[in-house]
C-alpha cells in the first residue's frame, strides 16, 4: 500500500501539479517567475556556493537524463571496468561539488544579514529537499555500487512505466535499500514543488538567447493593423508589454 | 533607408546648478519603493569625481558596453557565450556597496525618547536590514568635491593626462568642477537589450524608449553589467531589474518626463530625432576617432523630402515628423553642433547629448582674477582650468578638437551677445571669434534664445501619442472596460 502511495500516487500527483502549476505560474504570474538572485546583496560567498552547486547539478541532471533515455548505451560504455570507474567517480565528484556548494549557500543564508531579509519559508523547504536529494544520491552511489550498471534493471523500467501510464512497481518496491527509495521519493517531491518555489527558474533557462538577434524592437502600435473601438478583434495584441 | 523616430535629449551643462531637484522628482514618482530605495534613475554627479555607482565609467572593473571586434562589435562582459557561462554568478556586477546602503532615520525616537540631559537624536537605520548603520556613502557623496583625493583624483577620465598635468589641475587656484546629471540614454544600440538572455528588454519602435518587461525579467542581471552607464538597476526585493522609463506614461500624454519638467536650471531639452536604422551596425563598429561624427550622421534631416517619404512609408505619424522639424534637440545636436554624446566609446549610440560646460573649461585665472576676455580664452586653451583632454575623455572618445570646437562656438555666442548687450568689446574681436566657427549673428541669437529664454513648449517638443490612442498603444481598451485599467494587476510581491 505504502509502495503504491509513494511510487504511483506521488509521481502522478507531482507530475500533474508540476505541469498545471508551472504553466499557470508562467502564463498568469509572469512577474513571479525569477531566479530571485541575491548576488546584489552579497556576491563573494555566493560565488563559492552558486558555481559548484549549479555546475554539479547541471552535469548530474544530464547524467540522469542520459541514463534514463539511453540505458543500453550506458551499460555498453560500462563494459570496461575503467570506463565504469571514470563514470562513477565523475558522477560522485559532481555530487560532492553540488553538496559543498549547497552547504556554502545555506551557510551564507544563515549568516548574512542582508540575505536573511530576502529569505522566505519556501527557501527553507528548497534547501531541505535538496539536501535530502543530494545526500541520498551520494549515499546510494557509495553504498549501493555500481548504480550506473544496476539502474537499468530496477529504475529505468519503473520510470518508463510511469511515463507510459502503466506503472510497474515490483522492481522498485523490492529494492531493499532505503536510500534508493528516498532518492526516488524526494526526486518526485522536488518535481511537485517546482511551481511553488524558486525552482521555476530553471524552467525558464534562456536557451533561445543563443539564436535570437541581439537587439529587440517592439512596435506597440502598428498603424496599419491597429484595432479600433468598432473592431477590436482585428490585429494582434503585442506580447511584450 | 529605414527611418525611425527617437525621443532624444540635450542637457546644457553650463546651466546645471546641481540642485538635485530632477533626482527627487524621479525618486518620488518611480523609485520610492522597497527594493528600489538605492536606485536613482536620474542622478547628478560632480565632475571630476567617481560618480554613482562608484567608478561606473571604468569598464576594466564593470565590463559594460561594446568593444570593437574586427569589423564588428561584441559585448564586453556579457553576450551569448559569456552571459550563459556566467549565469550562475555574474562576476562583473556592481553590488549594493558599490552604490550605497540606503537609509532613513528613526524620526519617532525624537518624540518617544525619555526625558534626559541630552538632545534626542534620530539615528540612521538601513532600509535593507532595518538595523543601525554608520552612513559612509551616498548617491552624491562627492557633491562639489572638485579636488578631493578620494573622489576627484580617482576619476578615470584623467587617464590621458600626465601626472604633471593632473597635479597642475589640483592646485587650489585652478580647482574647478561642473555637474553631470545622468539618466538612461535610451541608446540606439543598447547593450542592456542585447545582453538580456530572456529578451525582457526592448526598444519601443514608436519613440525609442528602452524598457524592461517586468513579466519576462528572470533576474539574470546581465543588463546591469552590460549597461556601461550603469542605468539598469536590480531590485533586490522583487527579483527584477528596473530602469528609467523616460516617464513614458507622461510622454504619451504630452507631458515632459518628471526630471525635465522639474529642472530648476532649465538645462533640459527633449525632442524627436529621425534616424536611419540601417546604419546602426556600421556606425557602432567604426573606428574610435570617427565615432562622434558617424553617430551624428545617423540622424537625418527632417525637412529632406526623401526622409519624409521614407518616414511615412515606415508608418511614422505626420505629427511625429512635424515634431522632429521643431525639435530643439535637432538644433543643438545637428544644426548648431553644440552637443556631444557622453562616452561615445562605449558604442551604445546614446541619445542624450551634453552641451559641455564652458566656464570651468575655458576660463583661466591670472593673478587671482577670473579672466573671461576673449584673447586670454583663445590664447591659452591648454592652460584652462579643466584640461581639454579631460572633457574629450567625457564627450568625444578623446578627440580634443571635437570639444574645443564646441567650446569655441559657445564662446562666440557669448562674445556676440556681450557685443549686443554690453558693447565693451572691439567689433573685430567679436567677428574674429564668429568667423573662426563660421557662425552668423542670426544663429548666435537663435542659440542665445533657446539657451536662455526658451519657454516650456520650445524646450520640450513632444510628439503627440494622441491621447485617445495612447492606451491602444498598449492594450486593447475593450479588454479593460470596467476594470482598473493598466498598471500592476498584482502586488509586486517577491516570487516564492
Ligand atoms: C541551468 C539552469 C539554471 C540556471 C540558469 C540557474 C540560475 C540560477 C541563478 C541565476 C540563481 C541566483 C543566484 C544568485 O543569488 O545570484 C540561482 C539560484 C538557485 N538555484 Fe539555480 N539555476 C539553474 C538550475 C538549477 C537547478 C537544477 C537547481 C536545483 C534543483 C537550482 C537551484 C537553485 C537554488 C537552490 C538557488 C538559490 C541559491 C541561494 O541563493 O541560496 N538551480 N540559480
Ligand atoms: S543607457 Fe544603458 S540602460 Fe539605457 S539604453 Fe543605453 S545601455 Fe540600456
Ligand atoms: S534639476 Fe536641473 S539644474 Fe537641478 S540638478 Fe537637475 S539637471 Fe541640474
Amino acid at each position: 500500500m505504502i509502495n503504491y502511495l509513494l511510487f504511483v500516487a506521488l509521481p502522478y500527483a507531482s507530475l500533474a501539479v508540476f505541469l498545471i502549476g508551472s504553466i499557470y505560474r508562467y502564463k498568469m504570474k509572469g512577474f513571479q517567475v525569477s531566479s530571485l538572485s541575491s548576488q546584489f546583496l552579497e556576491g563573494r560567498t555566493l560565488f563559492w556556493g552558486s558555481q559548484p552547486f549549479h555546475w554539479g547539478m547541471f552535469f548530474l541532471f544530464f547524467g540522469h537524463l542520459i541514463a534514463f533515455l539511453f540505458p543500453s548505451t550506458v551499460i555498453a560504455w560500462n563494459g570496461q571496468p575503467v570506463r565504469l570507474l571514470i563514470l562513477e567517480t565523475s558522477g560522485f565528484a559532481f555530487g560532492l561539488s553540488a553538496l559543498t556548494g549547497l552547504f556554502v549557500l545555506i551557510f551564507r543564508r544563515m549568516t548574512n544579514k542582508r540575505v536573511k531579509i530576502v529569505t522566505n519559508r519556501m527557501d527553507v523547504v528548497v534547501y531541505i529537499v535538496l539536501l535530502t536529494q543530494i545526500i541520498s544520491g551520494l549515499w546510494v552511489a557509495y553504498f549501493n555500487r555500481w548504480g550506473s550498471s544496476w539502474f537499468a534493471a530496477y529504475l529505468t523500467p519503473y520510470l518508463r512505466s510511469i511515463f507510459v501510464f502503466d506503472p510497474q512497481i515490483e522492481a522498485i518496491s523490492t529494492v531493499n535499500s532505503l536510500s534508493i527509495k528516498l532518492h526516488v521519493v524526494s526526486a518526485f517531491t522536488i518535481i511537485g514543488i517546482i511551481p511553488f518555489t524558486r525552482f521555476v527558474h530553471f524552467l525558464v533557462y534562456p536557451i533561445d538567447y543563443l539564436w535570437r538577434s541581439y537587439q529587440q524592437v517592439v512596435w506597440n502600435w502598428d498603424r496599419k493593423r491597429i484595432r479600433t473601438s468598432r473592431n477590436h478583434r482585428e490585429g494582434v495584441k503585442s506580447t511584450n508589454n | 533607408m529605414d527611418i525611425r523616430a527617437q525621443v532624444a535629449m540635450v542637457f546644457h551643462l553650463d546651466k546645471c546648478i546641481g540642485c538635485h531637484t530632477c533626482s527627487i522628482a524621479c525618486k518620488n514618482i518611480w523609485t520610492d519603493r522597497k527594493g528600489a530605495e538605492y536606485m536613482w534613475w536620474n542622478n547628478v554627479e560632480t565632475k571630476p569625481g567617481t560618480g554613482y555607482p562608484t567608478k561606473w565609467e571604468n569598464q576594466d572593473i564593470y565590463k559594460g558596453g561594446w568593444v570593437k571586434d574586427g569589423n564588428s562589435i561584441s559585448l564586453k562582459g556579457t553576450g551569448k557565450f559569456k552571459g550563459l557561462k556566467n549565469i550562475f554568478h555574474n562576476p562583473h556586477m556592481p553590488v549594493l556597496d558599490d552604490y550605497y546602503e540606503p537609509w532613513t532615520y528613526k524620526y519617532q525616537d525624537l518624540f518617544t525618547a525619555p526625558e534626559g540631559d541630552d538632545q534626542p537624536t534620530a539615528r540612521p537605520v538601513s532600509l535593507v536590514t532595518g538595523e543601525h548603520v554608520d552612513v559612509k556613502s551616498g548617491p552624491n557623496w562627492d557633491d562639489d568635491m572638485g579636488g578631493s583625493k578620494d573622489y576627484a583624483r580617482q576619476d578615470v577620465n584623467f587617464k590621458d593626462l600626465t601626472k604633471a598635468e593632473q597635479e597642475a589641475m589640483f592646485q587650489l587656484e585652478r580647482m574647478t568642477f561642473h555637474y553631470l546629471p545622468r539618466i538612461c540614454n535610451h541608446c540606439l544600440n543598447p547593450a542592456c537589450v542585447a545582453s538580456c538572455p530572456s529578451g525582457a528588454l526592448y526598444k519601443r519602435g514608436e519613440d525609442g524608449v528602452v524598457l524592461i518587461n517586468q513579466e519576462r525579467c528572470r533576474a539574470w542581471r546581465m543588463c546591469v553589467t552590460a549597461c556601461p552607464y550603469k542605468k539598469s538597476y536590480y531590485n533586490w526585493n522583487t527579483g527584477k531589474s528596473e530602469k528609467c522609463v523616460l516617464c513614458y506614461p507622461r510622454l504619451e500624454s504630452g507631458q515632459a518626463p518628471a526630471c525635465f519638467h522639474s529642472c530648476v536650471g532649465r538645462i533640459r531639452y527633449l525632442g524627436v530625432l529621425l534616424y536611419d536604422a540601417d546604419k546602426i551596425q556600421a556606425v557602432a563598429s567604426c573606428n574610435e576617432d570617427e565615432l562622434v561624427d558617424r553617430q551624428l550622421d545617423i540622424y537625418v534631416n527632417p525637412f529632406d523630402p526623401e526622409v519624409i517619404y521614407n518616414a511615412k512609408k515606415n508608418g511614422i505619424a505626420d505629427s511625429t515628423i512635424t515634431a522632429a522639424q521643431k525639435s530643439p534637440v535637432y538644433k543643438f545636436v545637428k544644426e548648431w553642433k553644440l552637443a556631444l554624446p557622453l562616452h561615445p566609446e562605449f558604442r551604445t549610440l546614446p541619445n542624450l547629448f551634453y552641451v559641455p560646460a564652458l566656464l570651468p573649461g575655458m576660463a583661466s585665472v591670472a593673478d587671482g582674477v577670473y579672466n573671461t576676455t576673449s584673447k586670454s580664452l583663445w590664447g591659452g586653451i591648454e592652460s584652462n582650468r579643466l584640461p581639454m583632454k579631460y572633457l574629450a575623455s567625457l564627450f568625444s572618445a578623446g578627440n580634443v578638437n571635437k570639444v574645443s570646437d564646441v567650446l569655441k562656438r559657445l564662446m562666440a555666442v557669448r562674445l556676440h551677445r556681450r557685443g549686443v548687450t554690453v558693447g565693451d568689446l572691439k567689433k573685430e574681436e567679436i567677428s574674429e571669434a564668429m568667423n573662426e566657427v563660421s557662425m552668423n549673428a542670426d544663429t548666435a541669437d537663435a542659440i542665445f534664445r533657446l539657451t536662455t529664454l526658451a519657454t516650456f513648449d520650445e524646450r520640450f517638443v513632444i510628439p503627440p501619442a494622441h491621447r485617445e490612442e495612447s492606451i491602444e498603444m498598449l492594450e486593447n481598451t475593450a479588454d479593460f472596460k470596467g476594470s482598473t485599467g493598466f498598471g500592476f494587476k498584482e502586488r509586486p510581491a517577491r516570487g516564492l
